[in-house]
């Protein structure tokens, strides 16, 4: 299955039902795909004016209790910042697949990874899910609309027009194997609702438009019944608990496979299509003796600190190959850098590191 | 004795933020006076405002609302209705906000024939920063970033909006209170895109820095002495009509909406 139709087919099964879009390369299958199979499952597509009016419409599509997406590229995804900013302000569950490509060209790069998370203005904490395959794309796609109905927050799958474009074998799980996450209905009347106050995961729960609760929406400072509020105690503390609930359960979203991590004095660290080469060269080196490993990063953000620090608790070196210019690895250094030297291998000519090129990377650091 | 709008006003509070003498406070309360004669189910109702200061008026009604992001006001209306066409959709909006930055939104879903309504409050500035050039602003008007007076020409929205595909277009001013009323039923009860534009008074900045007065009587006056209706000004020149407001119904005619026409193309998957 083509990359970008496994994102659609996971987005179906998490219960996606409502989709806006813009054209832009290399997305497009997504938005094509999404008008032939959503209207088959009592979904809704529309072909937005621009990106600003898809991240919208997905928006008021939510807030009208729908599981709503659109997907972009990076130029697409620039003018998407504007609705995330107001859907973490607002608390709206909604997915945004960024396939990130190069300036202007249809050309691979994991040069989003920053604006992924900081993209946005204001205070906010982001869930951002890179796939290195086909069958990731489907999985965290899923997972995707899981985390955004758990957290009530944007969020995002990072996909590359390197995975997104290519074609692998895929199993789509029946509904009976998925476990599917709904976002939690009132159970008080509405008097008594306070539609922004955080329960013991500092999630509120949430209404939906046609019901009788009646909610304010606003990116203005607001109290926990959603009055617009101008008190500075209150801003501080909103946006506490609105980056607090994800920030920290950190090591709850982390998504990540290890590879001889037990034992790894070189330890790779890899997220999207750059985890893929390293596979093959950590059992390379292995071949020769060699104590590889690979962390295998399928969120980077929240950042996975507790799965950073164990795996790299015994490495002399660990090494960061990124298809930007070498971004992702100051993260690491942060975390890991007491433990080992942190070293970047950056690549950024539109293609991923080869094992070959890994290997020669692995061996010279020995 | 309660006033007979109060009911409709969130946690039943007020003052509300606008300026003495605003026309936001009127046009509020010609919408409240039209969902009571329709005697409509704010349950069943969401409004929608961007950034300015007819678009906080969605926040004083008590409904669902969206307070939003600047301009976007009618592609958050155009997902919330795709997913539940039942609901009635309110824009409060401005003349910056749907006008300029919101402009292609505007547009594509007057073309769509959206079944929403739209109330844009046109004070010919933008108001809450301050008083800058807005695209409806009168050409050689002084404004904040037009010290030296407006070089441009102001934008007709009635005219885009029957341009583009909108099936009911009307303008009043605040100076005609009950035609707003009427007109405003009347937009809530098409079915299709209705817009209808206000020009109100902004006493703080039109008033005070166009036309030298931050009475609020005198500027509702001026709206007033300003106003011809479209019978009238289809008899006039065009360098006639500089300067004057034309009011009335514009559009008022009936085609399929986007929400039909995606309930048409539904019938036939079940079918196949």
């Amino acid at each position: 299955m083509l990359g970008n139709y496994a994102i659609v087919e996971g987005a179906i099964a998490a219960g996606c039902r409502f989709f806006a879009g813009y054209p832009i390369t290399p997305a497009n299958e997504i938005s094509e795909r999404m008008a032939q199979r959503l209207p088959e499952v009592g979904g809704r597509f529309i072909q937005m004016e621009d990106e600003l009016g898809s991240i919208y419409a997905v928006c008021g599509a939510s807030l009208a209790g729908k599981k709503a997406m659109t997907a972009t590229a990076s130029a697409g995804y620039n003018y998407m910042q504007e609705g995330i900013e107001y859907a973490v302000a607002a608390e709206i569950p909604i997915v945004i697949v960024d396939v990130m490509r190069q300036r202007g060209e249809n050309f691979p790069t994991q040069s989003d990874v920053m604006q992924a998370r900081y993209g946005a203005a204001g205070d906010h904490e982001m869930i951002v899910l890179t796939p290195s395959s086909v069958p990731e794309l489907f999985e965290l796609t899923f997972e995707a609309f899981n985390f955004a109905e758990r957290f009530r927050n944007p969020v995002i799958v990072l996909s590359e027009a390197t995975i997104s474009l290519m074609r692998e074998a895929i199993r789509i799980p029946g509904s009976e194997e998925l476990r599917v996450v709904n976002r939690k209905k009132p159970i008080v009347p509405p008097a008594e609702f306070m539609p922004f106050r955080g329960e013991d995961d500092l999630v509120p729960r949430m209404s939906e438009f046609g019901d009788d609760y009646k909610v304010l929406y606003t990116h203005n400072p607001h109290d926990e019944w959603g009055r617009i509020a101008w008190t500075p105690k209150l801003y501080e503390d909103l946006y506490n608990r609105i980056t607090q609930k994800i920030a920290s359960k950190a090591d709850e979203i982390a998504l990540y496979d290890t590879l001889f991590t037990e034992d790894a004095e070189i330890l790779m660290i890899a997220y999207g299509s750059e985890a893929r080469g390293c596979i093959e060269a950590v059992k390379m080196a292995r071949a020769e003796g060699i104590k590889a490993g690979l962390l295998k990063l399928k969120n980077i953000w929240p950042v996975p600190k507790k799965a950073m620090m164990v795996a790299a608790r015994q490495s002399k070196k660990i090494l960061v190959p990124e298809m930007n210019t070498g971004r992702y690895v100051h993260v690491v250094k942060e975390i890991v850098g007491s433990s080992g030297e942190v070293i970047s291998l950056p690549k950024n000519q539109g293609r991923i590191h080869s094992p070959d090129e890994l290997l020669q990377e692995i061996r010279r650091v020995v | 004795m309660e006033h007979t709008n109060l009911k409709y006003i969130r946690g039943k509070k007020l003052p509300h933020m606008f300026c003495q003498g605003c026309g936001c406070g009127e046009i509020l309360n010609a919408l409240l006076f039209a969902i009571d004669e329709l005697k409509l189910d704010t349950k069943k109702m969401v409004a929608i405002g961007g950034v300015g200061c007819s678009s906080r008026i969605p926040a004083y009604l008590d409904m669902y609302a969206i307070h939003g992001i600047h301009g976007r006001n009618l592609a958050y209306a155009t997902g919330v209705k795709l997913a539940k066409p039942e609901l009635k959709v309110v824009v409060l909006t401005g003349d910056g906000d749907c006008g300029a930055i919101g402009g292609n939104h505007l547009i594509h879903a007057a073309r769509r024939n959206l079944d929403v309504t739209v109330i844009m409050d046109n004070n010919g500035s933008y108001a809450m920063t301050g008083g800058q050039l807005a695209p409806t602003t009168a050409s050689g008007a002084y404004t904040t970033t037009t010290p030296r007076g407006n070089n441009e020409r102001p934008f007709d929205l009635c005219k885009l909006v029957e341009t583009a595909g909108g099936t009911y277009v009307a303008r009043w001013t605040t100076a005609q209170p009950v035609a707003l009323i009427g007109a405003i039923k009347q937009g809530l009860s098409h079915k299709g895109f209705a817009f209808i534009e206000v020009v109100s008074q902004c006493p703080t900045i039109f008033g005070r820095y166009v036309l030298g007065t931050s009475d609020p009587v005198k500027n509702i006056e001026y709206l007033k002495d300003n106003s011809i209706t479209k019978e009238q000004a289809d008899k006039m020149q065009s360098e006639q009509l500089v300067g004057k407001i034309v009011i009335g119904k514009f559009v008022d005619k009936q085609l399929p909406t986007l929400e039909d026409t995606y309930l048409e193309m539904e019938q036939k998957i079940v079918r196949a």
